[in-house]
């Protein structure tokens, strides 16, 4: 039998429509390659061997005609799938099963997907390493003593380690390219109101958007087809057309306009990292791509103004978890206390810092200090992409300062991990689309992203000038050897 | 000692039930009453990963309160997080209105004995209800039902215009039949549609700013609003005027034991953390929906009170107390137009009807007589066929069966005896039995004339005319000679 | 400078008990973090409109159309601890 787990979507249905391949061959040979590395990379939060047999066995005999059919994705584990463990990789949801499927779930089941379990994370998605999980931390399958990043780790670990075609991931200060650049896979962040958030359980709700971790930029375009599009249940999200993506997969960047923002490319930027890019600046130069530099001037504000608008949003979503209506509850006899001792057990360490520094930010006497201030901050960040556009219709950064840093280096300096997410983070303040491409391996073999970041909802200029890229870049894909 | 005056403040914060089909921000039937927690879904359960999407009903509602209440409404308007640990707040937070409400400045007229006075709102806002709290008796437990969360609501904060508890009573009122002519809410309070929380203050009448404000809850009557504020007065001034001072407190009315009790002071007042609700986008209401609203506004009860006063020369006082209740001036206005006698109608609804309803713990809506009905029986009072009193017991009889006065009247044979030899021959017997009240009568005593004119109705099961018996009576007694 | 007893302030708040040493811990991180922070306040935002949301949308409605809600047994199938048809805490006390 074929090893269909190192296929990309595009090749799996085309090996379906040709040889009919069942959806329980493919079924069975995910088993097989979970059996063989997930002990070592540990990318899944939730798997359910049984339910799995059962929905292949469903799409077999049901002859699913969906767009996606059979392709096996894994979900991040705080995306809602009906009757199943949703847990945020948090204690304090345990056993928590949701009663319904978020939006971008329903439709991926009418695409005819095999959900293929739920993809392990940070807490609640706060972090950049994937330690966090109250399951264990997710190990890059390039280097399972280095983090796959965050918080997407499980999800673009799967992918990258052939356990899954495709995962579904969120990104709120680059939680899906981040860890796409650091395992070698495609991350697409879509524009903030392009894709659902309802079923998304929230971290910050001004900044999350769901986005595809694809093997490729063809891969990521077809899912992305799948999920975007208005929701009437999000009223965030933005009811225009979505384009087919798939029209966007054309090699052609000439005359395209390309920024690179000076306050990207600074000293503490990693050696290798900045070769890459380089070498990725001109090769789409040769192709005739137009250069400029930009300049992002309120960059360096960035992080603080992420971090202020992010942990006070979710320390108003995370109240919810109290022990009342579901997961963990801590026996205690007065209510005050089974509150307090719910949560001080639930959360763990990096929660319980987000909780209070969002608690604190919010309270009585500092709100205009740290949330006022920096949503205007936000409005001055939005205010340079929106400068820079003028000039370019393509932004080019590097997606990370460096490459996948090891397990434990920076868990006791939560600054320092903050900072991690540096080059990420503006997309989110400005709602604005960004994509992680591969660009090469580090001289230690470790996996480097490129990231192009568009106008609002121009995520097809996001796609061609990514496929292009990708198609003519021109180095060999390295598995990882697992 | 000089006998120190002190003046009363009093503000009123009213909390409305909106009765719209389905919930503020999810499609969960609108109904009191039901199963518990059978009318709830992941949005109003505030399940991990739902968003709110607003009820456009609910805005129209509310603009109409505002609009007819005077305010103004303000062009844009949005939602925001309102934060606090509570059991029956699935998220532990409320989605309110902060610092851009929906409608501010507006104001009530209230016409008592000593004429009209306006008294103002500061603001009317939207926000979501929570669920119901029951506390076991017996066992340290409570229970939730979650069918009341999510329920619109609006609060409406009064001005600190009302000047005693009295006034404060009729504000209540008025603005209640103001609510209820607008049809946007059922007004029960001992449903909970409607609720009522106090501010008052005292102090010395030489004093210029405003004194300690104590905030009172847990009133679930008018009258019990009422009795709150008159034992909270006397309670301020009492420690006032013994020298002490008074501190800034939430109290909770007791209506079995009529006082007032501690509930939390200032120094555990709440730190809500107010910031903007990020799952729902801002609103802009268009001067044009506005007044496409002010133009289907029904007639408001002032103006309903000055056409009774102009179109029906009723006093002042009963067309007041008419409009007051909406279905009653319902009611009178089709009454009037069956049985043109305005007064007579007033008389019987302000007299034996309001009567018969108070003492029964019933709403003027759950009568069963029609106005058909009461014109019928006036009718028949002036036609003679029955006698006033009569008609007090057929109304009690229209009023608890519906049935019409000529079927009462047909079956219990109350027809008047107008026949002046049936009359005659009943004197006889009242005659011949009361020898020595007969004597007194002749002797001058007038009051004997009552005691046999009492007689003769008991006799006759009151259904004698009473003007003939009254003649009849007095001719046969002129002829008597003792 | 966030002090233990702020720590302890927010953290009530938050309905978080700490222990010790987390207060210790959270004071110096936050302090950190906060120090960093700091950078905002040379940022001169007179003027400059807070964004609170990353997209300019208005008016997003729903019609009073009644949805089915969920079936009661789902609606308490993630109860920690629940009796008949309700929600069960320990006693609410104001």
């Amino acid at each position: 039998m074929q090893d269909f787990c190192t296929y990309t979507a595009r090749q799996l249905r085309q090996a379906i429509e040709k040889d009919s391949v069942k959806a329980a061959d493919i079924a069975s040979c995910l088993l097989a390659r979970r059996n063989a590395v997930d002990k070592k990379v540990n990318g899944f939060a939730h798997f359910d061997k049984k339910l799995l047999l059962e929905r292949a066995e469903a799409l077999d005999a049901n002859e699913s005609k969906g767009p996606l059919s059979k392709i096996p994705i894994a979900i991040k584990d705080n995306i809602c799938v009906k009757d199943e463990l949703t847990t945020c990789s948090s204690k304090i949801l345990d056993g928590f099963k949701a009663p319904y499927d978020a939006t971008v779930v329903t439709r991926l089941k009418q695409a005819g997907t095999l959900l293929a379990g739920k993809s392990n994370m940070d807490e609640f998605a706060f972090g950049s390493s994937c330690e966090t999980s109250c399951y264990g931390p997710t190990r890059n399958p390039y280097d399972l003593d280095r983090i796959p990043g965050g918080s997407s780790g499980g999800s673009a670990a799967l992918v990258a380690a052939d356990e899954v075609i495709a995962a579904i991931g969120s990104d709120t200060g680059g939680s899906v390219r981040q860890p796409a650049a650091l395992c070698g896979v495609v991350g697409f962040k879509p524009t903030y109101g392009r894709v659902s958030r309802y079923g998304l359980i929230a971290f910050g709700s001004s900044l999350d958007q769901i986005g595809p971790i694809t093997k490729d930029v063809t891969d990521c375009a077809l899912l992305l087809k799948i999920i975007a599009g208005y929701d009437p249940m999000d009223s965030t999200s933005i009811d225009t057309d979505v384009p087919d993506y798939t029209t966007s997969l054309v090699k052609d960047v000439k005359g395209l306009k390309i920024g690179l923002p000076k306050e990207y490319f600074i000293e503490g930027l990693d050696k290798d990292v900045k070769e890459k890019v380089d070498q990725a600046v001109d090769l789409l130069k040769g192709l005739g791509a137009e250069f400029r530099e930009i300049s992002l001037p309120h960059t360096d504000y960035a992080v603080s103004v992420y971090y202020i608008v992010a942990c006070s949003e979710a320390s108003s979503n995370l109240a919810r978890f109290d022990g009342v209506q579901y997961g963990l509850r801590s026996k205690k006899p007065s209510l005050l206390d089974m509150y307090k001792e719910t949560r001080r057990e639930g959360f763990g360490m990096e929660a319980k810092r987000r909780i209070i520094l969002g608690t604190y930010a919010l309270s009585s006497g500092y709100y205009d200090a740290y949330y006022l201030k920096a949503q205007k901050a936000r409005t001055l960040i939005k205010q340079d992409f929106d400068e820079a556009f003028k000039s370019c219709d393509i932004i080019l950064t590097p997606t990370t300062p460096t490459p996948a840093f090891k397990i434990g280096e920076k868990t006791k300096e939560p600054l320092k991990m903050y900072l991690s997410d540096i080059f990420t983070i503006p997309a989110n303040l400005a709602g604005i689309p960004g994509i992680s491409v591969p660009c090469g391996y580090s001289k230690g073999g470790l996996p480097i992203g490129l990231q192009f970041i568009a106008r609002p909802f121009d995520e097809a200029g996001l796609i061609r000038a990514a496929y292009t890229y990708e198609q003519n870049a021109g180095f060999e894909r390295i598995r990882p050897e697992l | 000692m000089d006998k120190q005056v002190y003046i009363t403040t009093i503000g009123l914060e009213v909390h409305l039930q909106i009765s719209t089909k389905t919930k503020a921000f999810c499609g969960c039937a609108n109904e009191f009453g039901r199963e518990p927690n059978s009318s709830t879904c992941p949005v109003c359960l505030g399940l991990p990963g739902s968003l709110p999407v607003l009820n456009k009903k609910y805005l129209e509602h509310a603009i109409k309160v505002a609009v007819a209440l005077d305010c103004k409404i303000l062009g844009s308007m949005k939602f925001d997080r309102k934060n606090y640990f509570y059991p029956d707040l699935p998220k532990n937070y409320q989605i309110s209105q902060y610092d851009m409400p929906l409608s501010t400045g507006g104001s009530v007229e209230i016409t008592s004995t000593a004429g009209a006075r306006r008294i103002g709102i500061t603001r009317v806002h939207m926000e979501e209800d929570a669920g119901k709290l029951i506390h076991d008796q017996k066992r340290p437990l409570s229970f939730i039902d979650y069918n009341r969360t999510g329920t619109p609501l609006l609060e409406i904060v009064s001005e600190p215009d009302i000047s005693s508890p009295e006034e404060a009573h009729l504000y209540l009122s008025t603005l209640k039949a103001i609510l209820e002519y607008l049809e946007v809410s059922d007004c029960n309070m001992q449903e909970g549609s409607l609720r009522c929380d106090a501010n008052i203050s005292v102090r010395p009448s030489s004093q210029k700013a405003l004194g300690v404000k104590v905030e009172l809850k847990n009133m679930n009557t008018f009258k019990g609003v009422r009795q709150a504020l008159e034992y909270e007065e006397k309670r301020q001034v009492k420690i006032l005027s013994s020298g002490k001072k008074l501190s800034q407190e939430t109290r909770l009315w007791n209506a079995e034991k009529k006082i007032t009790e501690l509930m939390r002071t200032k120094e555990q007042a709440h730190d809500y953390r107010y910031f903007p609700e990020p799952d729902l986008v801002p609103f802009k209401i268009s001067p044009g929906l506005v007044q496409e609203i002010r133009d289907t506004l029904p007639e408001m009860p002032n103006d309903k009170r000055l056409r009774f006063i102009k179109e029906y020369k009723i006093s002042e006082y009963d067309a007041a107390v008419l409009v007051s209740d909406k279905a009653m001036s319902e009611f009178f206005s089709a009454c009037v137009k069956l049985y043109p006698k305005p007064k007579n109608i007033a008389n019987w609804l302000m007299g034996d009807i309001s009567g018969y309803l108070n003492a029964n713990n019933m709403e003027f809506g759950q009568l069963k007589m029609s106005p058909e009905a009461l014109a019928e029986m006036l009718g028949l009072i002036d036609k003679g066929t029955i006698s006033g009193k009569i008609a007090k017991d057929v109304v009690v009889d229209m009023i608890s069966t519906g049935r019409s006065a000529s079927d009462i009247v047909k079956d219990k044979g109350l027809t008047q005896i107008a026949d002046a030899p049936e009359i005659e021959g009943f004197i006889e017997e009242v005659i011949g039995e009361n020898d020595k009240v007969v004597d007194d009568y002749l002797s001058g005593k007038d009051k004997a004339m009552g005691f046999l004119i009492g007689q003769l109705m008991r006799k006759t099961k009151g259904k004698a005319n009473p003007q003939m018996a009254n003649e009849l009576l007095k001719k046969r007694l002129s002829k008597e000679k003792r | 400078m966030i002090k233990k007893d702020m720590i302890n302030y927010v953290a009530d708040l938050a309905r978080i008990s700490l222990a010790g040493d987390e207060e210790k811990l959270f004071a110096s991180q936050l302090n950190d973090i906060l120090a960093y922070i700091e950078k905002l306040n040379k940022l001169d935002t007179a003027g400059v409109e807070p964004m609170s949301h990353a997209v300019i949308l208005v008016n997003m409605f729903r019609d009073d159309k009644v949805k089915d809600s969920l079936p009661k047994d789902e609606a308490l199938r993630n109860a920690p601890e629940k009796e008949k048809d309700f929600f069960k805490v320990p006693k609410v006390i104001e």
